[in-house]
This record gives structure tokens, sequence and C-alpha cells, in this order.
């Protein structure tokens, strides 16, 4: 059953084809990963499919509803949470603030229920601080909760910029290079919550470098180079891909 | 004589004088992000020194070359207008650099007010009138009449942009101040004197803005201790009309800004059947500035940022 | 030291006994201070008092805009001169109109917002000082427009401005006039220090609620990374024309208010110098920190006052005469104190503090 689809997508920016004709499809309860060397479209790609940047032709469609032309924070409302490659924290507000934000979407007090503190919006809050407290825990730094999120060490803003992108309560959660700078150990936790996010019912879309991470994590792997989809398919079938090792000459494909 | 060749003109000399001024902004935006808020002020003590150097040679040398005269007020205004945004960018705005964005912006607002009153006190609150030291010769041209001293104004603007360009593409010290205004960090490591240039951009932008206040002191004939204020501020907004940063930008909005004012001016009255009067000068400039910053947002000859995720 | 009073302060606020002493204490403090004020220094200072309030309420609703959200709007004098203006109209000689202070509040408050949108509607896509130097366009034409609407029709009088307009007055009441109460005399100062007292009151229970409320974190994620906001599903564009909306409306309020205590408006109030006046209050005080913005107005009122009542007279103490024009004097100093504080406290004097979550000890332990 697919969940995200993406039918022949182009976008250039002026002259240059950063991504022709792509097409693939994520399905549901599925680990997807992509993969590329610098510059491939990666993120292009990562970025039309949030609604930063307008494809110039092509379809997307999630959940069965086409979602071409919507803003950010509507494709994030239709149900995709993303991280970014550059974590993009709030970062003068608590932990725990960054995950409420993260409540937003699925919450309506607006500023009659705050002004007057309605009952219903004091309810509201009291949920929204819970279930933030309970994301923080999942990903496992509750303790933290009170402290700026600059103040974070790097592997703990990746971990929080997945609780606040969880509390959006996506049916996909988009990762952009969440395991970049991350030392061994940190990459083998980040691994077992993908894991767990997915045993949870949410679907993955995830960009990586790290080969070897893909390789361990995916159920399908799609690779880009030059704009172009060259290969998708189980991860040990796309690793002996000729066109796969081709694009990847002295790369890192183990 | 032609009405519309006549704004025309009287425009351009205008708007020269807000391309200097913009200029000065522009560089500085440029390099640290700042408002300069002081600039119009800088300019404002340019014209008094020079003003104050003009009465007392006249009343020492009456009988000194006029060209010798300004030559030599024109330095004087140079030089301590050069050393005061030298002091002002020490003082006010390094220890700020990595505060919050806003700090600088109000200590900005603060010198501003400290110069302000510093030149009341001194020169008192009465507008000063500017001697003629030149003979007023007036010409035509297509039409319009230019006076010798608007002349001299256009001339000299146009000279010293043409210098600037010069200086910033084609020397050490302007790809120096490139390069710093590209990232003042990786400049630093490129052995490039960060401190140093941005010292110097200030002073190179206080130099034209000691200019500037000669020229408007001159063609209006008035000085004031409150002339900088509402000049710094049309200046800013000609730097931003034309994508603030760029300097190509700051000419092409300081012209633009003194055009649309002088032919708003002219007819605005006929275009609303005399329903908005030329008090509404001001207004045409602002309304110019949001249409284009509302399809523009970052100004005509500004680079569109692109939001990178 | 800093510890020291970090600790004392929040053995004191962690004490419910001591804080409610200390709001008791507060309340009779700010109750008797017109009184104290009047008996010593005079009575001027009561108004001057006055005004610090409705300045307060005006900076808080800057805080909105500039420290809630981000958005630096250098034209926010606008909506203060849209209050006025709207309550001098509407109450006084002008166009004969007398309405009630109750109506006039909320239709000046609505007149304001609606114009916070309008004016922030178009300039959603600038970022930073784009959006400052078009906030301050906006606001110099609409003083542009009330200094020249006299003619061809008249409505604001022009640069002369509107006289006599109207005060608040309850039950027939005029509150700017003297009134006993219980054997104690209330000059009119004195009454609308009471009620901007209490409207301030409000407003900062306005502010601090909607800075702690689901809204208040979408305008603080917003001014820390717009993109990241909208990745988590918030519609940016809506909330920052609430942000421009509900600033607005305060400072339409504090507008009101201010003609009606004055009795008179002109455009001459609203220049650019007021919103930088605002702004600096704002950002002197510690931006997006609700009571260091009312420390910051607080002062800024104040102080000028202060130098201004004893710039001439230290002068002549000092040197036997006036060197110095005490106008100019007080300036001088003015400028010179935002710079000093800036430089030695460049995140305001009263910055906000870090924030506390509480977190249900229950779910921590899960």
């Amino acid at each position: 059953m697919s969940l995200l689809e993406l039918v022949k997508i182009n976008k250039n920016f002026g002259g240059v084809q950063a991504l022709d004709d792509v097409s693939l499809t994520i399905n549901k309860g599925e680990i997807y990963g992509l993969i590329g060397p610098n510059g491939a479209g990666k993120t292009t790609l990562f970025n039309v499919i949030t609604g930063v940047y307008l494809p110039n032709n092509g379809g997307i469609s999630f959940d069965q509803q086409s979602i071409v032309g919507r803003k950010p924070y509507q494709v994030a409302l239709a149900g995709i949470a993303r991280t970014f490659q550059n974590i993009r924290l709030f970062q003068n507000m608590t932990v725990m603030e960054n995950v409420m934000v993260g409540m937003h979407a699925n919450t309506s007090t607006g500023s009659f229920g705050a002004i007057f503190s309605t009952k219903s919006a004091r309810h509201e809050e009291k949920m929204i601080r819970e279930q933030s407290a309970k994301w923080l825990s999942y990903v496992g730094i509750l303790t933290e909760a009170n402290n700026l999120a600059r103040n974070l060490s790097y592997g703990d803003q990746r971990r929080l910029e997945i609780a606040r992108a969880l509390a959006t309560k996506p049916k996909l959660l988009a990762l952009d290079e969440p395991a970049a700078g991350m030392n061994a150990t940190e990459t083998e936790e980040l691994k077992l919550l993908i894991q767990r996010i997915r045993n949870d019912g949410i679907s993955i879309l995830l960009i990586e470098h790290d080969v070897k991470l893909i390789m361990n994590l995916c159920d399908r792997v799609a690779v880009l180079d030059f704009g172009q989809k060259i290969a998708e398919d189980v991860p040990q079938r796309v690793r002996t891909d000729p066109k796969v090792i081709q694009a990847y000459i002295g790369g890192e494909l183990p | 004589m032609d009405i519309f060749a006549q704004q025309v003109l009287n425009g351009l000399v205008l708007g020269s004088v807000y391309a200097l001024v913009a200029l000065g902004y522009t560089m500085v935006y440029g390099i640290l992000g700042l408002i300069n808020f002081a600039h119009g002020e800088v300019v404002m003590i340019g014209a008094m020194i020079a003003l104050a150097v003009v009465s007392a040679l006249l009343s020492v040398f009456p009988e000194m070359s006029p060209f010798l005269m300004i030559a030599l007020a024109g330095t004087a205004a140079i030089l301590v207008c050069m050393s005061l945004a030298f002091f002002i960018e020490r003082l006010a705005y390094r220890p700020l650099r990595n505060a919050p964005r806003l700090a600088p912006l109000i200590t900005a607002i603060g010198i501003s007010i400290l110069l302000q009153n510093i030149a009341m006190i001194i020169w008192g609150r009465k507008y000063k009138t500017v001697p003629q030291i030149f003979p007023t010769e007036t010409f035509e041209l297509f039409g319009a009449n230019i006076t010798s001293v608007q002349i001299f104004i256009i001339t000299v603007s146009a000279l010293l942009m043409a210098g600037l360009l010069v200086i910033v593409h084609f020397t050490k010290l302007g790809r120096a101040m490139r390069a710093t205004s590209e990232s003042q960090r990786v400049a630093g490591l490129m052995g490039i004197n960060v401190n140093k240039i941005i010292s110097v951009t200030f002073m190179i932008g206080a130099g034209l803005a000691a200019v500037a206040g000669i020229l408007i002191a001159g063609n209006y004939s008035v000085a004031h201790y409150s002339m900088g204020f509402m000049l710094g501020l049309k200046a800013f907004t000609a730097a931003v009309l034309g994508g603030i940063g760029n300097l190509g930008g700051a000419v092409l909005g300081g012209l633009l800004l003194g055009l649309i004012e002088s032919i708003g001016a002219g007819y605005i009255g006929d275009l609303t059947g005399g329903f908005l009067g030329s008090h509404y000068q001001d207004v045409f400039a602002f309304v110019v500035l949001i249409v284009v910053l509302v399809f523009r947002p970052t100004g005509i000859m500004g680079e569109r940022v692109s939001e990178r995720a | 030291m800093k510890y020291f009073m970090q600790d004392l302060w929040r053995r004191f606020t962690g004490n419910r006994r001591a804080l409610f002493f200390g709001y008791v204490l507060l309340f009779v403090a700010l109750a008797l201070l017109p009184f104290l004020l009047s008996n010593t220094v005079g009575r001027t200072w009561v108004r001057i008092l006055d005004f610090a309030l409705i300045y307060a309420m005006l900076a808080l609703g800057l805080n909105i805009v500039v420290g809630f959200a981000g958005l630096l709007d250098l034209g926010y004098i606008a909506f203060y001169a849209v209050g006025a203006y709207t309550w001098a109209l509407l109450a006084s000689p002008q166009f004969d109109l007398h309405l009630p202070f109750w109506a006039i509040l909320p239709i000046g408050a609505g007149m304001a917002a609606l114009f916070g949108v309008l004016l922030g509607a178009p300039t959603l896509r600038l970022r930073g000082d784009y959006l400052a130097i078009v906030t301050l366009g906006f606001g110099e034409i609409i003083r542009i427009f009330l200094n020249n609407l006299d003619h061809p029709v008249n409505v604001t009088n022009g640069p002369i401005g509107i006289n006599k307009i109207d005060p608040i007055s309850i039950g027939g009441a005029d509150l700017t006039k003297t009134h006993e109460l219980l054997g104690i005399v209330f000059s009119g100062v004195h009454i609308y220090y009471y009620v901007l007292l209490i409207l301030l009151f409000l407003t900062i229970v306005i502010c601090v609620r909607l800075e702690k409320s689901r809204i208040g974190r979408a305008w603080l994620a917003i001014r820390e990374d717009e993109l990241a906001a909208q990745a988590m599903g918030i519609n940016t564009r809506n909330v920052k024309l609430l942000a421009f909306a509900l600033g607005a409306m305060f400072g339409g309020v504090a507008g009101g208010l201010f003609a009606s205590l004055q009795g008179f408006v002109s455009p001459e109030s609203f220049g650019l110098l007021e919103s930088i006046m605002v702004l600096c209050m704002v950002v002197l005080g510690g931006m997006g920190h609700v009571y260091g913005v009312l420390l910051g107005a607080l002062l800024l009122t104040v102080l000028p006052e202060i130098l201004r009542s004893t710039a001439s007279p230290i002068q002549r103490t000092l040197f036997g005469e006036v060197y110095i024009d005490p106008e100019a004097l007080r300036m001088l100093l003015f400028g010179l104190a935002l710079i000093l504080v800036m430089l030695v406290r460049p995140t305001g004097l009263w910055p906000a503090p870090k924030r506390r979550t509480v977190i249900d000890q229950d779910i921590v332990e899960d």
C-alpha cells in the first residue's frame, strides 16, 4: 500500500537540472532510504516533497491526495514531518518547548482561549505538556527538558529534532542525514530509535551519507545520481547494481 | 521653461546626494548587517563643520579664492567626519558585534540623538544660512534651468561614486572589503585584518557623507542641526529600494528616489485632481518603496536569497 | 552576589505566604503612590506617571510584535495614532460625536487591529531590516495623512490637531475632574492613574498568558527559525498577522487613553522618534520579557522627565547660570544612557529568564 508517490518530478535551478523525471513510491510501514553522491539532488528532492521548493512539473501524492503546490506548513499538517540536515532547532527555547511547538499542528487553542484561559485551553495545555514529555522520554532526553535547546550535545540535538517532528503526529517521518557527525555508538542508538519509530507505525524516508546505516536499516533503497534515479531495490541488490557502483567509483560503497 | 525637464533635473540633483549618503549605509550594511542610524547625523556634522570653516575663512581672509575655501572646508569636514565615524564604530558598534541584533541598532539611535544634541548645543537651534561664495550662474539645458551649484553637485557626486566603484572593484583594499562582507570569519582566516577593513569602510562612508552634507547645504543654502535625520532616512530608503548591500543599487535607488520625489511632488496635485497636494511628497517615496519591496522583497538589485533547508 | 540574589528570589517566590504578602505590599504601594508623589514632588509627577503607564501599555504591545514574533516594526506609533484619532473623532466637537468610552475603546482597539492586519499583510514576505524600513514608511504615511487630511474635506484638522476631546466619564462623572470618595479627594490625574493601572494590569496578564500559550510558542518559534516553524505545521502567515493585529490593538487602546487624558491630539505626537522611543523601551528593558519591557517603559518615560526638571537647577547651583540648553542636555544624556546600557547589558536591563516547564512527576517516572 503506497503512502507517498512521486511521479516524474522535475526541478531545475536556472538551467541546472537538479531533478530529472524522478519517480518513486514509499509504502506504508517502510523504511525507505535515499542515497547518492554529493550534489545528486537528494536534498532538493527532500525539499520538493516537503513543499519548500515547487517542482517544475510532476506529481506528488500523499495518502491518496495530491500535495503538489502545498506550502511547507500544509505538508506538515498533511502528515509529513521532517528534520533538517543542518539542525534547525528553536535555539533559545527550552527542549520541552521545542517539542510543545511540534504539538501545534494537532491542537487548536487560539488567542481567545489563551487570553481568557478557558477550561478547554487549560485542558489542552496540560495535554500538550504531557504528550511532549512523553516524546522526550521516547527519544531519551527527558532529563534535558528544561535546558535551552542550544545547550544540548550534538547527538541530543538530533534526537530533539526527531522528538519535535514526532510530536506533529506524522504518517511519514523524513530524516535528512540524521547520522551526520555522529560517532559509532550514537549512530547505533539512532538506528535503534528509527527502527522503534517504524515499529510504532510511522513510515520513514531516510537520506543518508552513511551507506552502511542505510544498508542495515532500510527495506528499500533508491539511488540518485545527477538528478536521476538510477536504482531502486532492496539493499542487497542495490549494492551489487553496476550502475550504482559506477556512480560511486572512488566512493564509499562497502 | 519645461516643467517636466526641470523636475527631472531637480530630482537628479537631489538623487545624487541621496546616492552618496545611501552608499555609506549600504557599505556598512553589506559588511556588518547593521543599519547605521547615526549616518545621517554624520552628514549634518559634515555640513556644519564646512560651514564653520567657510564662515571663519570669510571673516579672516575675505579675499580668498572660493575654490580654495571650499577645498579647505571640504577637507576639514571629511577629516572630522572620518574620525567621528572611526570612534563611533570603535566605541558603540564593535563591542556589540556578537550581541543580539537589535542592541547595535539601539546604540546607533543613541549616537544619533547624542550627535544631534551636541550639534544643537554648539551651533544653536536656528537655521544657519550658507554664504554664497560662488557667483550663481544659471544655464539652460533641455528646457530646464540649471545653476552652477547644481552642476557642481552632480559632477562631484558622479566623480566620487566612480572613485568608490574603482576602489571597491579594482584595488586590494576593495577586494578585502568584498571578502569581509562575504564572510568575516573566512576573510580573517585569509589574513585580512577584518577590524581594520570595517573601520576603513565606516570612514569611507563618512567621507562621502561629509561631502553630501556640504552639497545639500549648498543646494538649499541652509544648514540645521536636525537636517541629517530625514536625509539619512531617505538615503536609507534609497539603499533598501536599490537592494541593500549592493553599491550599484544604492546609486540607482538614490537617483530613483530623488526623481520620484521631485516628479511626484510636481504632479501629484494634477494626478489626484487636487485632492492630494505636494505635502504628500514623502508619501510618494514610501509608497514606491513599499510597492517595490512587496514585489521584489530584496530590492531592485538585491540578490534573491532563497531559504536553504 | 548575583547567585545570592537569585537564590533569595527563588526562595521568596517558592514560599506561597511570602509571595502573597509581597503582592499585598505591592498593591498597597501602587495604590498609595500617587498620593505620595503629589504630596512630595507635586501633582505633575502623577501626570507623568499616567503617561508612563500609557507608554508601558504601548511598549507591551510592541513587545508582542518585536519581542515575541521577532518582527522589527519601526512604525508602531501609527497604531497609537489610529487609536488616539479614533477616540478624538468619536468623542469631540470635531464631528460633534460624543460616544461613551465603553463604546469607543473597543472601536479604537478594532480599528488599530484592522490597520495592523492591513499594514502587516503586504510585509509578510519581508525579512528583518526590509520589514523595518517598510513599517517605518507606513508609520510616516499615516502621520503625513493625519497632517494633511484637513482639506479638501476636513477630517483630522491637519497640523492643528483636535481639541476638547471628551474624557472618560462614568455615570456622568468626568474622570479628569476632582472627585471625593469616602472623604478622600481624588484629582483627575489620580483617577486616571487607577484606571490606567487596572488596564495595564490586564495588559500584563494578557501578555503573559499569550506568551505561555500555543500561540505564544508559535511566535517564538517563528522568531527563532521561520522555516522550522513551518515544518511544525504552523501557518506562519496567519500567526504573524495575529501578532501584528494584537500588538496594534494594545497600541490602539493606549492611543485612545492618551487622547482622552490629554484632551488634545495632533500629528506631532506620532512621529518616527516616538516609534523609536517605544522600540528603545522594549529593547532596553529586555526584549521578549514582559516585566523587562515594563521596566524599560517606566524608566524611559520617567528618566527624561527627571532630567528635564533637574537640567537647569543643577547647572545653576554648579555654575551659577544655565550654560547649556536644558532640553539639549536632557536628550544628550538620554542618548548617552541608551549607548551605555546597551554596551553593558546587550540583552537589556532585565532579559527573559530561562523558562522552565513544569513536568508532572508521574510522567517522568514512566
